[in-house]
C-alpha cells in the first residue's frame, strides 16, 4: 500500500481533515470533496505490513455491498478505493454517537427501551429487505440520525445473498461479537438473517436489564455455553419489566432458529402492538431451567453440527409474510366482508406461515371535533375491535399471528397505507365496492391503496350479475380506474 | 462494454441460437466464443459456419479440443465423444476444417484472458474443476480476469493480494462485483451439453464498464437437438444427456 492516510492527504479528489477515530481494523477521517456538500467520512483500514487477511477480505465485502444499498438507514457511499493505492470508503458522516454510550447507561428507563428497540429493529428489516444479513450487530454499529433514524454501519462481515460470500472458506472460526453472535453464526453458518434477530435480542436484553444474556464471554467455548443455557430471565434481575417484553426478548434468544422470531418486520410488530403479544411460559419464568433441563439440552447440543438455514434472506422473508387485511365493516360492506374473508383463508393455505393484520379505519372529519363515542355512549373504537374480532373468528390462527387495530383518519386510504408501511406489510388485502356514480367522482380507497402502496395489493369483488355488467360497460373507464 | 461469453457449443444450433439471442435482447457489444464449437451435437456446419460469420463481424474465437479434432488433429477422447468426433469429421468441408485450425489457442483483450481450457498450457487441455486446479491460471498471466470453458459446468474463483485462490459461490442470473482487489477466474458453463444437471444452455454476460459478471442460463429446444441427435445415428446417450444436462 503506497499511501497511507494523514490530514490534507488528496485522493480522487476528496481531501482529508482531521482524523475521528481509530478502531481494531480501520481508521475514520473527516473527508471533503469539491462535489458533495454534506460532510464526509473516510474510513481506512489498517492493513498491517504483508498479507492480512482478515482485514482485506473485510474491507472487499464493505466495498462490495455498501454501494448496493440504499435508504435511511445505512450510510451513503460517495467513493471507494481500491488496494493499488489506498483502499478506502466515503461515506456521508452521520453526527451524532454511536449506541454505546446509550449501552454504557443501561438499564434505561423501559419506554426509552421499547421506542429504541423498535427504531434498530426497524433498521435491521430495511437490510434484510435488501438482501444483507448483518451477522455483527452490536451497540457501537448503530448511529443515529439527527431526524431520528437509526443507521448501521460495518458491514465487514456481512452476507449479501445474491453474492458470492467471501468469507466463506476464508477462516476456520467464527466470526462475530462474542456478547451477541447467534448459535447458529456459532456454529459457521453465515446465511440466515435469524442470527441478526438474536443479535438484537441480546441488545434489547442488556438496554433492559443493564446486562448480558451470558456475559462478556472472552473465549469461543464462553460463547458455545448459549447452545445449552438459557439465560436469567430479565424479570428476575428487573422485575418491572413487563412480561410482553420478556416474552420478546426471549423469543429473539431461542437457539433454534427455526423457533426465533422469523422476520425482524414480526419482531418490530410485537414491539410495536404490545397488548398484542402472545404470553407463554418464556414471558412468566424468573428462574434459569433446572440443571437437569441443561444437562438433558447439553447432551443434545454438544453433537450438533449445524442448524437448518432458509436458501436466501428473501425466501425467508417471503415464507413469512405479514398481510394486512382492511376490513369495511359497514352494513354495506357486510356480503363483501365474508367474500374478503374467504379471500384471507385461501391465502392462508398458500402462505401456511403468514402474520394477518386485521385493520378497520374509522373516517373521521377532516375539520372539527369528532366524537369518540356514539349516541349510546359507547366508545367507537372498542365496538370496532369487537366487530373487527367477530369478523375474524372463522379464520383460525392462533392469537399470536393474527392481530387487530381501529384505525383513525380523515383519509381512509391514507391511513391504510402508512399502518401496512410502519408496520412492514408485505401483502394488503382489501374489498372494492361496485361501481357506483359518486365512487367514479371521488375515487375509491382500494384505487388510492393499489396505485400508493410499497407492496403487493389484492382487491376483492363481489362477483358480479351479467345484467349488471352491461349497464356498466359505458363506464368502464371509471371501473378500471376503480 | 458488454461481452457475451459461450463455450462448448457443440454443435448444438437450437442451443447456440437461444443464447444469441438471448445476449442479443442484453444489447452486448461483443461476442466472445471460448471453442468446441463441433463435437458431440447434429449441427457442426452450421454452427462452424455461424462462428465463422461471427468472427467475420467482429467476434473473437479460441479454439477446444474437439475443433483441434475436428480440423484433423489428433486428440485423446472418450468412447462417445470419439465416435461423434468420426462422424463430425465426414461432414466438415476444407473450408471448415481451415477455419477451425486457424483459430488461436488465447485471445487478450486489455486485462482479460480468453482460453478454452487450462491457461498454464492450453493446448494441454486440463480441466480447471476447483481452485486448486484454477491456480497455475493465475500464474501464468497478469491478466486480472480470465475467461475458460471445457468443463460444462460453471465455476467462479478469485485470486487475492495474498494469492490465495479460492473458489467462490455464486447464483446465477446475479450480478458478481469482480473487485479490483483480486483477480477472478470463470469457467463458463456450456452452450450445448450442461453437465450441471440444468438442461438449459449457459454463457457469461461481462460488462466492463460496470466490471460486474452474471453467469445466465436459458431455456432452449432441448428436445429437438437431441432428436436430431438420434436422427443422426449419433450415440443414444448424447441425447439423453441434452434432455437431462448431465
Amino acid at each position: 500500500m503506497p499511501v497511507r492516510p494523514h490530514p490534507g492527504l488528496e485522493i480522487d479528489g476528496f481531501t482529508l481533515g482531521e482524523r475521528l477515530h481509530v478502531g481494531g481494523f480501520a481508521t475514520i477521517w473527516e473527508a471533503t470533496h469539491a462535489k458533495y456538500r454534506t460532510p464526509l467520512v473516510m474510513k481506512v483500514p489498517t492493513i498491517m505490513d504483508g498479507y492480512d487477511g482478515p482485514t482485506i477480505v473485510g474491507f472487499e465485502i464493505e466495498q462490495m455491498i455498501m454501494p448496493r444499498l440504499t435508504g435511511p438507514h445505512v450510510p451513503r457511499v460517495m467513493g471507494v478505493g481500491g488496494f493499488e493505492v489506498m483502499p478506502y470508503i466515503v461515506t456521508e458522516r452521520i453526527d451524532g454517537d454511536s449506541f454505546l454510550k446509550v449501552f454504557q447507561q443501561a438499564p434505561l428507563p423501559l419506554s426509552d427501551v421499547i421506542e429504541i428497540a423498535a427504531r434498530m429493529v426497524d433498521a435491521v428489516a430495511d437490510l434484510h429487505r435488501q438482501h444483507v444479513i448483518h451477522l455483527d450487530l452490536k451497540p457501537e454499529n448503530f448511529l443515529q440520525r439527527k431526524s431520528g433514524e437509526m443507521v448501521i454501519v460495518d458491514y465487514g462481515l456481512s452476507r449479501h445473498d445474491e453474492l458470492p460470500d467471501l468469507l466463506a472458506e476464508e477462516f476456520t472460526i467464527p466470526m462475530g461479537t462474542y456478547p451477541y453472535i447467534a448459535p447458529e453464526q456459532y456454529l459457521r453458518c453465515r446465511d440466515d438473517a435469524r442470527s441478526d434477530l438474536f443479535a438484537l435480542g441480546a441488545m434489547l436484553y442488556a438496554l433492559a436489564t443493564g446486562k448480558n444474556p451470558w456475559g462478556t464471554p472472552e473465549t469461543l467455548r464462553g460463547v458455545r455455553k448459549r447452545l445449552w443455557r438459557d439465560p436469567v430471565p430479565p424479570r428476575a434481575i428487573r422485575p418491572e419489566i413487563p412480561e410482553w417484553l420478556q416474552e420478546i426478548i426471549l423469543r429473539a434468544l431461542v437457539v433454534d432458529p427455526m423457533r426465533r422470531y422469523q422476520s425482524a418486520g414480526q419482531m418490530a410488530f410485537d414491539l410495536t402492538h404490545p397488548q398484542q403479544v402472545k404470553l407463554t411460559a418464556r414471558a412468566h419464568k424468573l428462574k434459569q431451567d433446572s440443571l437437569m433441563t441443561v444437562f438433558d439440552r447439553w447432551r443434545v447440543m454438544r453433537k450438533i453440527r449445524r442448524f437448518k438455514a432458509p436458501d436466501s434472506v428473501a425466501s425467508q422473508l417471503a415464507s413469512v409474510p405479514i398481510i394486512c387485511v382492511a376490513v369495511d365493516l359497514t352494513p354495506e360492506g357486510e356480503k363483501l366482508a365474508s367474500v374478503l374473508r374467504s379471500a384471507v383463508k385461501r391465502m392462508l393455505l398458500i402462505e401456511p406461515d403468514a402474520r394477518i393484520a386485521c385493520v378497520n379505519v374509522i373516517k373521521t372529519a377532516r375539520i372539527g371535533i369528532d366524537q369518540g363515542t356514539d349516541d349510546q355512549g359507547n366508545n367507537l373504537h372498542v365496538v370496532r375491535l369487537v366487530q373487527l374480532k367477530h369478523w375474524a373468528e372463522e379464520i383460525e390462527l392462533p392469537d399470536d399471528r393474527l392481530t387487530f387495530a381501529v384505525l383513525e383518519g380523515s383519509d381512509p386510504g391514507q391511513a391504510i397505507l402508512d399502518y401496512a408501511t410502519a408496520n412492514h406489510a408485505d401483502h394488503i388485502i382489501m374489498g372494492a365496492r361496485g361501481h357506483s356514480t359518486t365512487r367514479r367522482y371521488l375515487g375509491s380507497v382500494s384505487a388510492q391503496v393499489v396505485a400508493e402502496a410499497h407492496c403487493s395489493v389484492t382487491v376483492i369483488r363481489l362477483p358480479e350479475r351479467r345484467e349488471e355488467l352491461d349497464e356498466t360497460v359505458d363506464s368502464l373507464s371509471g371501473a378500471a380506474a376503480e | 462494454m458488454k461481452f457475451a461469453i459461450l463455450t462448448d457449443i457443440h454443435a448444438n444450433r437450437e442451443a447456440f441460437e437461444a443464447v444469441l439471442a438471448d445476449a442479443a435482447a442484453r444489447k452486448v457489444d461483443r461476442i466472445v466464443l471460448l471453442g468446441d464449437l463441433v463435437g458431440y451435437g447434429a449441427d457442426p456446419e452450421w454452427c462452424a459456419e455461424k462462428a465463422a460469420d461471427l468472427v467475420a463481424q467482429g467476434a473473437l474465437c479460441v479454439r477446444g479440443n474437439h475443433d483441434n479434432a475436428a480440423a484433423g488433429a489428433p486428440e485423446m477422447m472418450s468412447t462417445y465423444a470419439k465416435r461423434a468426433m468420426d462422424w463430425t469429421k465426414t461432414r466438415m468441408t476444407e473450408a471448415h476444417r481451415r477455419f477451425l485450425a486457424g483459430l488461436p489457442l488465447t485471445v487478450d483483450v486489455d486485462d482479460i484472458l480468453f482460453v478454452h481450457a487450462s491457461a498454464n498450457e492450453p493446448e494441454a487441455w486440463t480441466y480447471v474443476t476447483s481452485d486448486t486446479k484454477a491456480t497455475p491460471s493465475f500464474r501464468v498471466t497478469k491478466s486480472r480476469l480470465i475467461f475458460c470453458g471445457h468443463v460444462h459446468v460453471p465455476l467462479l474463483a478469485s485470486c487475492d493480494v495474498g494469492g490465495v485462490v479460492r473458489q467462490q459461490t455464486f447464483r446465477p442470473g446475479f450480478p458478481i462485483p469482480l473487485l479490483r482487489s483480486r483477480r477472478w477466474l470463470a469457467v463458463v458453463g456450456s452452450v450445448g451439453q450442461p453437465r450441471d444437471g440444468v438442461p438449459q444452455a449457459a454463457w457469461a454476460l461481462l460488462d466492463t464498464t460496470l466490471n460486474d459478471l452474471t453467469f445466465r442460463r436459458v431455456p432452449y429446444d432441448a428436445a429437438t437437438a437431441a432428436r436430431k441427435v438420434r436422427a443422426a445415428g449419433l450415440p443414444e446417450e448424447l441425447a439423453i444427456r441434452l434432455l437431462k444436462g448431465q
